[in-house]
């Protein structure tokens, strides 16, 4: 998720290098065979492990399937009726809209803060601390995932020993198999371990304010609040609309944490559509593809959606940079 | 960044009472920053701290993190009785020959599609943008189907073609960004010269795309170490094919009380990926924040 923006701005710069560059070389007729084999690798994966996918789950939205005999039964829009029908669906559904509104603004917010501190050169040991909050994000998730289950273990967890010394709790709360508090737990999980990747886009936004930016501030008599006001959070806008709409994206991806922490349950309090997917097209006795697939090509289209939306924001952010 | 605290540092009025005076809220910060720091990577020092530990004393040693007495045995057990030996080789030959592979098509895809106009280089720049969002999620039926269909569903040849073959489309745009913008005057002298199209891509433009490769190399190395989904659906029926973070979660199905044991297995599974990380983490932290600087 992380690179997409790079590569869209690597298209931004498509306009400024087509004039000087575009005559091409006349040699281009004799090196079309190069050309196309050196496709060919990104062609052929892509075409089997991307496109064919992108366009099979059409097809089989609109079949019933089980996936172990090749019989596939037309049923027209069955599937996707089948699917609206379900509650159950409403509630991944809701479930994944609650966790994307509970997870960005607390995260973008407090790396904010963090970022505005661990930015400043009078911070001792910045660096090391910038290791510290980053470290969670290269660990992998799914093991993560059941390492916390340990961790907020009701009978011996560390958290429930530490709320039981405090004197907080009598018993130990049962974190995970409380539908209560499954799904905060996670949001807090979740925030912790991708902490550092919105907090090193913070901190890469407040390296472009350029210093003398902040020197002509301090000259004409600005302090330390005036300066964090009036110049650095103006110049930190259209990063903020990026920054939120990347972590917006991101929060879709919560498969691995969601599935190790806490499968979807305790009675799917947790379920998010993707575990949804998951649980009628492979972890299903008899498992439902057209069905799983009807789900997948909704929740596709929800995730389009946002990819607009971040298209959309990112070039209104370009503007407002361009003109400022 | 810290060159001008060393600077500072080396001044001779360092003990100026106006200047610790100045600085004293800074080190305030920096305490309530550490303790903050301390709490983000105690699940880290806790699991080895765990990983160490006799199995019985993990349920009642609480917080406490250095273990009575060191207890490799868990490691033992956890590499070879649960299989986290073969686990390891397993995710390093899928994420060794996954890196290989995404760098090398996604390198020679950018080059001619930033350095060439050809017929039909619109249609595949425009389908690779149009994919830029597509979720595993929503891809994983047909991947899955596919791949049985080719004889591949069972296999670390099929995880590591799925692997490979989905998305970075956003690696094929960084090498794109880069070689367009390189001189057109490298390829006329390159053929004067006599160099032909490999030569030119192989000793002229790869070598200098290295900064790209370093930034590629390294977030599909992480994509791929810690890639969950696919592996789990591609090993169901082959448990010896398993990667790390899908042995995790079948070890702890299986034992659900053996936390030294799962505390070591984790720690096995973390540890490599948290040491390239301290030694390599400013190409981590400048491939990420590339996101945003553009």
């Amino acid at each position: 998720m992380t690179v997409t923006v790079e590569g869209r701005a690597d298209r931004r710069t498509d306009p400024a290098g087509r004039s000087p560059r575009r005559p091409q070389p006349p040699r281009q007729g004799r090196n079309r065979l190069w050309i196309w084999l050196f496709l060919t690798p990104t062609v052929v994966l892509y075409g089997v492990y991307t496109i064919y996918p992108v366009l099979a789950s059409y097809w089989y939205s609109f079949v019933e399937w089980n996936g172990f005999d090749e019989a596939k039964h037309w049923v027209g829009l069955a599937n996707y009726r089948a699917v609206l029908a379900d509650p159950l669906f409403w509630n991944s559904f809701k479930i994944t809209v609650l966790f994307m509104v509970a997870v960005v603004p607390v995260k973008v917010l407090f790396t904010l803060l963090l970022a505005l501190v661990l930015n400043s050169p009078k911070l001792p040991m910045r660096t090391l601390f910038r290791t510290a909050f980053f470290l969670p994000v290269v660990t992998t998730t799914a093991i993560v995932g059941i390492v916390m289950q340990f961790v907020f273990d009701p009978a011996s967890g560390p958290v429930n020993v530490v709320l039981r010394k405090l004197g907080l709790v009598a018993d130990g709360i049962n974190f995970l198999g409380d539908p209560k508090t499954a799904l905060w737990t996670v949001v807090g999980v979740y925030i912790w371990k991708w902490f550092g990747v919105t907090l090193i886009y913070w901190l890469a936004a407040l390296q472009t304010v350029p210093d003398e930016v902040y020197e002509a501030a301090a000259i004409d008599g600005a302090g330390p609040w005036g300066l964090l006001r009036h110049v650095t959070l103006p110049l930190l806008k259209p990063f903020a609309v990026i920054i939120t709409l990347l972590t917006l994206e991101s929060t879709l991806k919560v498969f691995d944490l969601m599935l190790t922490m806490t499968n979807g349950g305790p009675f799917y309090a947790t379920e998010v559509v993707e575990i949804y997917i998951y649980r009628w097209a492979f972890a299903a006795t008899v498992p439902e593809l057209g069905f799983a697939s009807a789900a997948a090509v909704i929740f596709g289209l929800f995730v389009g959606l946002i990819g607009v939306l971040q298209l959309l924001g990112i070039r209104a952010a370009r503007k407002a940079r361009g003109t400022a | 960044m810290s060159t001008a605290d060393e600077v500072a540092a080396g001044r001779p009025n360092r003990w100026n009472p106006a200047r610790v005076l100045r600085r004293l809220p800074w080190w305030c910060a920096a305490v309530v920053i550490g303790i903050g720091g301390l709490l983000w990577i105690y699940p880290f020092l806790w699991m080895i701290g765990a990983s160490l530990k006799d199995p019985l004393e993990v349920f009642t040693s609480g917080l406490s993190l250095l273990p009575k007495h060191a207890r490799w045995g868990n490691y033992g057990r956890a590499w070879s009785d649960a299989g986290f030996g073969q686990y390891l080789f397993n995710t390093v030959v899928v994420t060794v020959t996954t890196v290989v592979l995404v760098v090398v098509r996604c390198a020679m895809a950018g080059y001619v599609l930033a350095r060439y106009r050809f017929f039909g280089r619109k249609i595949v720049m425009g389908v690779l943008i149009a994919t830029l969002f597509v979720p595993t999620g929503y891809t994983i039926i047909p991947v899955v189907e596919i791949s049985q269909r080719l004889g591949l569903l069972n296999s670390l040849t099929g995880m590591v073609l799925a692997l490979s073959g989905g998305a970075h489309v956003a690696s094929v745009l960084l090498y794109l960004g880069y070689f367009r913008q390189l001189p057109r005057e490298l390829e006329e002298s390159a053929v004067i010269d006599g160099a032909g199209f490999l030569s030119i891509f192989g000793r002229i433009m790869l070598p200098l795309a290295n900064p790209v490769t370093a930034t590629v190399t390294l977030l599909t190395f992480l994509g791929t170490w810690n890639a969950f989904f696919l592996p789990l659906v591609f090993s169901f029926s082959r448990p010896d094919l398993r990667t790390l973070s899908v042995g995790m979660l079948a070890f702890v199905g299986e034992n659900s009380t053996d936390w030294s044991g799962m505390a070591a297995a984790a720690s096995i599974s973390l540890l490599p990926v948290v040491v390239l990380f301290v030694v390599l983490q400013r190409y981590f932290v400048e491939g990420i924040a590339g996101a945003v600087k553009s």
